[in-house]
């Protein structure tokens, strides 16, 4: 008898840890991150690839640059519509997206990614320090 | 059997408790050296290896002796080493888990080490090194544990076994070897770079591991009713009496070879080491102290008389084990580095933080050897009662 | 055992699973990757060379002052820090005297103009090099392209195995975060960060733009830079017409670096 009251209780706190963030913020969920493009990015309308597959696969991507650029000495990257681009993060991705804390970052915080990118990479390249 | 590790009284509870807060310290500061970087040590742009790598290397040997009661004992029919073998295997575990632990906490890096095993690079000394170590430790793990386990229900242990106790005798040997080959295959260090390295680690091992040893066996006598017996410590006592004659002898060797040819790269390192160089000596005492406790070390494992007696074993075994700590670690290391390639002087004393990791690791690996020594000694007593 | 054959027919079966699951993942796989692929390749500006090599003109150079330039044209553009701690000092490149640059060239009379000379020093390149036969990841491994020995900096564990593997000691290891000490950060570059090991690269960045090397540029003609293995190149032209040393030949790393004494 002990034994069921024991255990039916800690089921019970159990489930309320477990689905704290449920019942917690409940009717309030987080909303989708809303990404600002900078005028630069707006004008160039196209990325280095489509953006679903950039949302998808931009960190594969910079690892096939970074092995380019590092391992083999190949620095430009033709995109299959023909377009070439110097394969560096600080100075094209962030070429155009300046706005990291406004684009990168948005969903990076949503999705709770953390990069350490920036430990080396530079993540303002258009700011003087 | 796990079980028997936690059944003790307290004398083992404040052991293990005091191992613990000891381990908690190193753990705490190794949290601030990942915050900070590897410069809360003392290491530097020219010696780049230090107390870490230092006690990594002689920990490497005192696994390798683990293998000096397996071999006479499966290889040779010495009967009377069947009482210990386990207690071989087990310190062989510990150390190679602290030898693991001590190359973790000296990387700049450590959360990549993964890159080892997705990289293979098999011109590289360390991936092989990588290897063998968790191939001891697997082989160690999976032999005294079934060999225990098969002695506590009073069975022979699983044949299959036999070709993996076979296999562990060379993986000892090896162990050492590839390790002693990450130093003696660098072109720019004079030091290192000399064929007998290997044999001199080998001899500092089979020195330095069953000293351990010994002393482990009078501190079971004491502490519990398994005695290892008499004869088996004495027959450890002569591998270590030869072991050291042979490592010291070695040393010689170096000596002979870098003053006789009077080559001024070959000297210098000896000559900082024992003499100082360019006004730098901080080692000096160390490395005189590390040979006097050698030789005071043969002098009294080789002497019947001083031997035989167990107490003055112990000591002749604890100043052998600091010897070859102080010679095949830091001496070794700093030795390799100083002077730097293009001859200058910049010496590396290890800092207060360093040392605290360092004892936190040391503190990890014999809680683990009380742990697994425990459990042997228990199922010991068990099965004579 | 008394099942034999039953154990060999499963053990087929298995391997048989085993061997032909991954292909027939990658026949599935590949319906998706069915797009126009992306090539990469070459800058047309850029340089190319079989093993980039330098030669120095010590002849050209008077004082230690006279190779700061040098030393600070590098480390500008490639964010070296400047650390406090003398222990965790980095430095790609640098000028030393012929003592320590020649340790294996012990000389107690020396050409007194040759002893007064400053002496640059940086990685050699090797064409044998020890530090990537050391490195467990081939975080620092020699280019095939064109012989730079290069870092991988997000590869690299930090086990500074290559530094003691180096003869020359030209490598240098991050002790802590290298970000507050640089007195000017370049931002076309990355820094590096905390826990991995650098040195020179031979300006990989400015070749592959059709630029020599920063020292080179600001050295005012004591530094040759070329393809060693172009016979009609600068630094085969010195090499040819000057008497050149290298340092610790003796070792067999080949190094790329030559100096015209």
């Amino acid at each position: 008898m002990n034994n069921k009251t024991l255990i039916i209780t800690g089921l019970v706190i159990f489930l309320i840890i477990v689905l704290f963030p449920f019942w917690y913020m409940r009717g309030k969920a987080a909303p989708m991150p809303e990404l600002v493009l900078t005028p630069k990015a707006k004008a160039a309308q196209k990325c280095v690839r489509a953006t679903e597959y950039m949302k998808a696969e931009h960190m594969h991507l910079l690892d096939v640059w970074r092995e380019s650029v590092v391992r083999e000495g190949k620095r430009i990257y033709v995109n299959p519509q023909g377009k070439d681009f110097n394969m560096s993060l600080s100075n094209t991705f962030l070429d155009c997206h300046s706005n990291a804390a406004e684009f990168c970052d948005r969903c990076h915080n949503y999705a709770s990614v953390r990069p350490y990118c920036w430990s080396c990479h530079i993540e303002n390249p258009k700011e003087k320090t | 059997m796990l079980e028997l590790a936690i059944k003790g009284g307290k004398k083992y509870y404040g052991w293990m408790t005091l191992l613990v807060i000891v381990i908690g310290i190193g753990f705490l500061t190794y949290l601030k050296q990942l915050d900070f970087g590897l410069g809360i040590t003392g290491m530097s742009r020219d010696v780049s290896w230090g107390f870490y790598i230092a006690n990594f290397t002689f920990l490497v040997g005192v696994a390798a002796g683990g293998v000096m009661v397996v071999l006479p004992y499966y290889l040779h029919d010495y009967k009377a080493f069947g009482k210990v073998t386990i207690l071989g295997e087990f310190l062989a575990i510990s150390a190679v888990i602290m030898c693991i632990t001590f190359i973790l906490v000296d990387l700049g890096q450590p959360m990549r080490v993964f890159n080892v095993f997705l990289y293979p690079s098999p011109r590289s000394v360390l991936f092989y090194d990588t290897i063998v170590l968790q191939g001891y430790l697997l082989l160690n793990l999976v032999i005294g544990w079934n060999v225990l386990e098969a002695e506590r229900n009073g069975v022979h242990y699983q044949r299959w076994l036999k070709p993996l106790i076979y296999l562990s005798i060379p993986w000892a040997i090896s162990i050492h070897t590839v390790t002693a080959y990450l130093y003696s295959g660098l072109p720019g260090r004079g030091f290192w770079l000399t064929a007998i390295l290997a044999p001199r680690f080998l001899a500092s091992a089979f020195a330095s591991g069953p000293a351990l040893l010994v002393l482990l066996c009078l501190i079971i006598r004491r502490v519990s009713s398994f005695d290892p017996g008499r004869e088996q410590i004495q027959s450890l006592a002569k591998i270590v009496a030869y072991a050291i004659c042979v490592n010291v002898f070695f040393f010689l060797c170096e000596v002979f070879v870098a003053f006789y040819s009077q080559i001024p790269g070959h000297m210098d390192h000896i000559k900082y080491l024992f003499f100082g160089l360019h006004g730098h000596a901080a080692y000096v005492p160390w490395m005189w102290a590390s040979i006097s406790l050698m030789v005071i070390g043969i002098i009294l494992t080789v002497v019947p008389f001083t031997r035989k007696n167990e107490g003055v074993l112990a000591v002749a075994c604890v100043v052998i084990f600091l010897g070859t700590w102080i010679d095949k670690g830091l001496g070794m290391i700093a030795g390799g580095f100083t002077p730097n390639p293009l001859h200058e002087v910049n010496e590396y004393i290890p800092t207060v933080p360093e040392i605290t990791i360092a004892l936190g690791v040391w503190a990890m690996g014999f809680l683990i050897l009380t742990a697994l020594f425990k459990i042997a000694v228990s199922v010991k007593e068990e099965i004579r009662d | 055992m008394d099942s034999s054959r039953r154990r060999i027919l499963q053990l087929l079966g298995v391997s048989a699973l085993a061997l032909t699951t991954k292909p027939v993942f990658n026949a599935f796989a590949e319906e998706e990757a069915a797009e126009a692929e992306a090539v990469i390749k070459t800058g047309p500006k850029s340089l190319k060379a079989k093993q980039w090599a330098m030669v120095i003109d010590t002849r050209k150079f008077e004082s230690e002052a006279d190779l700061e330039p040098l030393a600070e044209a590098c480390h500008k553009i490639h964010n070296v820090p400047h650390m406090q701690n003398k222990r965790h000092e980095i430095k790609w490149i640098w000028g030393t005297h012929y003592h320590n640059a020649f340790p294996d060239k012990e000389a107690k009379f020396l050409a007194q103009e040759v002893e007064d000379r400053p002496y640059l020093v940086l990685c050699n390149h090797c064409e044998n090099p020890p530090c990537c036969r050391a490195c467990p990841t081939q975080a620092t491994f020699k280019r095939e392209s064109d012989g730079i020995v290069m870092m991988d900096f997000h590869r690299c564990i930090g086990c500074r195995f290559c530094m003691a593997a180096c003869p020359f000691g030209a490598r240098s290891f991050n002790y802590r975060d290298p970000r507050p000490f640089i007195p000017e950060i370049n931002n076309e570059f990355p820094t590096r960060m905390k826990g991995v090991v650098e040195k020179c690269n031979f300006c990989a960045e400015r070749l592959a733009v059709g630029q020599l090397p920063a020292c080179v540029e600001v050295s005012k003609g004591a530094l040759t830079f070329g393809d060693l293995y172009d016979p009609q190149s600068e630094v085969r032209e010195l090499i040819r017409t000057n008497y050149t040393i290298r340092r610790k030949q003796e070792l067999g790393t080949e190094p790329s670096v030559y100096y015209i004494v």
